[in-house]
């Protein structure tokens, strides 16, 4: 099992979940997050006094997929995520020990 | 219905001239030589056609039927309707007029309140959304129960008789000194708590609209103080402005006192002329803030070390402008009320006044709108909110007095001038102010003193005269310069008596109870520690951009330790 973890443009949320939901990927969570990269942000004016936001609002999706899935998932992510910008934004992998399901305490792959 | 005052006067007429029951109309002879004639109050007037009861029951859909003859209050039905019914009738409505007028006005001016209340909150931080909405909140109870106990027995306790809401004669006494042989009124002795002969339906109404503009000034304060003032100082400072300052120099300008005699006893002019209060409600306000604001200190982070201000966005531009909207809605009842009736005595001047109120507000948000797109490149949805304001309390003090053209470019100049004053204040004079509360209405209402002097075009008619001189108010531009001295006289009082009180006052409160919050309390955030509870409990509130380091940490003006920087995840 791997974790999937891609963070993305907020506005491209909507293409990447229908992306993903054609794929057959079953489960996701979704958070509102503030990042940068290595542009490290940009300036706005308030009541005429420069300030900088070096935070930008992104959207974070995690998943936790079959290993089957998981090349298919991230072609998907790039594919509707990008836009050829600078702050499209970064996915990260990460090997998963153990998964479990609450309901049924079912394990491993059918917890998926 | 009851006949007024005037009955026992004309009664005796009637006995003088006779019972009238079933006389004719017509006047009695006059007297050899002159041209009036003059007729009798107990005439009796008939042949008066009016609807009978069966036309009236079949409906009146056009409402040509409906308020005729028969609704004439008759004070002795047996002698019918008389000249006398008719005159104190007429009389009745005018009063009636301008009392519906004069209240529904101040209605509109209380509900100013909410109009300030959203600006200022929008315009601080989240985390202060519930202390900054209590103050404006508890601005109006506090400062209604200072005016109520002694603030407008101060302030128009000696105001004497005002003719469009029936007399006022209660409001007689105020304490005068005599200096260069001349009278200078001080303040007004009778009026506290609105009891014994001030008990009064005329003294009601003057005191519900002059206790909406006192707490208009009062609450123009919590502005520039937000987000570090301590509830219990705010309320001790309301307290006192509302029982004092404000009702003193209104005493000066609106109750008959010293500068409202300028005229009158130096030739100034109309003396000094305020139509509706730039100088006595925004100027005292907008000066007071400034006193606190410069007390209390500016906010921490918003001034680093090297003296250069930063950025602290409000957070929610929405209620600000829509703060805004009410704000410019409530003003047609700021100005066009303030003739204080809308019959007779060139009362009807309130189209003219509210046409001017439109305008200026109009002009002033074009002119920050335009200085700010050019200087910065994108317009500023606060400062045009600001400029907006600016403009209508520039065009309160000249409302009356001035046409179109005068309100429009009065208005500009505020739009321009509050965007100039917000960065002198902000970037040279060092003096941190969340809302811009002293450059729109301390800077503004001076502005708006001062352009009377200038603006004031002498085609008004307010019964003949203003503060006691007869004639139009006129400007400098028309003719009049001594209007302008007097003006500036004004400024100077507010500048050096209104400011130095607010001052030494706000020492007092910070001396009892101490006026600025703690560090920590104002890095959390007060609505937890002052209030109890947040503004917006479900949300989860962001970081603050500014979060203070070595190298812009400030800090307070006095009371609190120096800031420790706090570890980022720390937020609000």
């Amino acid at each position: 099992m791997v974790k999937i973890e891609a963070i993305i443009q907020t506005s491209r949320f909507e293409a990447v979940k229908e992306g993903l939901h054609q794929l057959g990927v079953e489960g996701m969570t979704v958070s509102e997050v503030r990042g940068h990269g290595r542009q490290k942000g940009h300036t706005e004016s308030y009541r005429g006094r420069e300030y900088s936001i070096d935070l930008i609002p992104k959207i974070k999706i995690e998943m936790v997929l079959p290993e089957s899935l998981v090349d298919p998932a991230v072609q998907s992510i790039i594919q509707t995520a990008r836009s050829g910008k600078i702050g499209d934004g970064k996915i990260f992998l990460s090997k998963v020990d153990e998964a479990i399901r609450i309901r049924n305490e079912e394990r491993g792959a059918a917890a998926l | 219905m009851r006949s007024v005052s005037r009955a026992p006067m004309l009664a005796g007429m009637l006995l003088l001239c006779g019972l009238a029951l079933g006389a004719e109309a017509p006047a009695p002879a006059a007297p050899q030589g002159s041209n009036a004639s003059s007729l009798s109050g107990s005439t009796v007037v008939k042949d008066v056609a009016t609807p009978t009861a069966e036309e009236l029951a079949k409906g009146d859909p056009a409402g040509d039927k409906t308020g005729t003859a028969t609704d004439v209050a008759v004070a002795d039905p047996k002698a019918g309707l008389t000249l006398a019914d008719l005159a104190n009738q007429a009389g009745q409505n005018k009063i009636a007029i301008n009392f519906t007028w004069t209240l529904i006005a101040g209605f509109l001016v209380m509900f100013m309140q909410a109009g300030f209340a959203l600006v200022e909150t929008g315009l601080c931080r989240a985390k202060n959304a519930n202390h900054t909405m209590m103050m404006n909140f508890m601005v109006y109870g506090f400062g209604l129960f200072a005016y109520w106990v002694c603030g407008f027995a101060i302030q128009m306790g000696g105001v004497g008789g005002v003719a469009n809401l029936g007399g006022t004669a209660p409001l007689s006494h105020e304490f005068t000194i005599h200096a260069f042989g001349k009278p200078w009124g001080l303040f007004g002795t009778s009026g506290f708590f609105l009891s014994g002969a001030t008990y009064d339906v005329g003294v009601m109404a003057m005191f519900l609209f002059q206790m909406v503009f006192m707490d208009t000034a009062l609450t123009i304060v919590t502005g520039s103080a937000a987000e570090r003032w301590k509830f219990a100082a705010f309320a001790f400072c309301s307290l006192l402005m509302g029982a004092f300052t404000y009702p003193l120099f209104a005493n000066w300008a609106w109750g008959g006192g010293w500068l409202s005699q300028l005229g009158v006893n130096f030739g100034l002019g109309h003396g000094y002329v305020d139509f509706a209060g730039s100088g006595v409600v925004h100027a005292v306000g907008g000066l007071t803030a400034l006193a606190a604001a410069i007390l209390i200190g500016p906010r921490i982070g918003k001034y680093n070390r090297d003296g250069t201000p930063n950025a602290m966005p409000g957070h929610d531009m929405v209620i600000v402008l829509a703060g805004c909207f009410i704000l410019a809605f409530g003003w047609f009842g700021f100005n066009p009320g303030s003739t204080l009736g809308a019959s007779g005595a060139g009362n009807l001047r309130i189209a003219s006044v509210a046409v001017n109120t439109m305008l200026a507000g109009c002009t002033g948000s074009f002119g920050a709108i335009l200085y700010m797109w050019i200087r910065y490149g994108k317009p500023d949805a606060s400062m045009v909110g600001n400029g907006l304001l600016a403009g209508l309390v520039a065009i309160t003090a000249p409302s009356g007095f001035v046409n179109t053209i005068g309100a429009a470019v009065i208005g500009l100049v505020a739009g321009v001038l509050v965007c100039l004053s917000c960065e002198y204040f902000e970037r040279v004079a060092k003096v941190d102010d969340p809302v811009g509360a002293i450059s729109v209405h301390g800077v503004n209402g001076l502005w708006g003193v001062t352009s009377v002097g200038l603006f004031a075009d002498g085609t008004s008619n307010y019964g003949g005269g203003w503060n006691g001189v007869n004639g139009s108010v006129r400007g400098l531009f028309y003719g009049d310069p001594g209007q302008l001295i007097a003006q500036l006289i004004g400024v100077a009082t507010l500048l050096g008596f209104v400011f130095s009180l607010s001052y030494a006052f706000n020492v007092l409160v910070d001396w009892l109870v101490g006026q600025r919050v703690s560090a920590e309390t104002e890095l959390e955030g007060l609505d937890i520690p002052e209030m109890g509870s947040l503004g917006y409990p479900e949300f989860v509130l962001k970081m603050q951009r500014t979060v203070p380091t070595a190298s812009n940490e400030t800090a307070p003006a006095y009371g609190a330790a120096p800031v420790v920087a706090p570890s980022f995840g720390a937020g609000d």
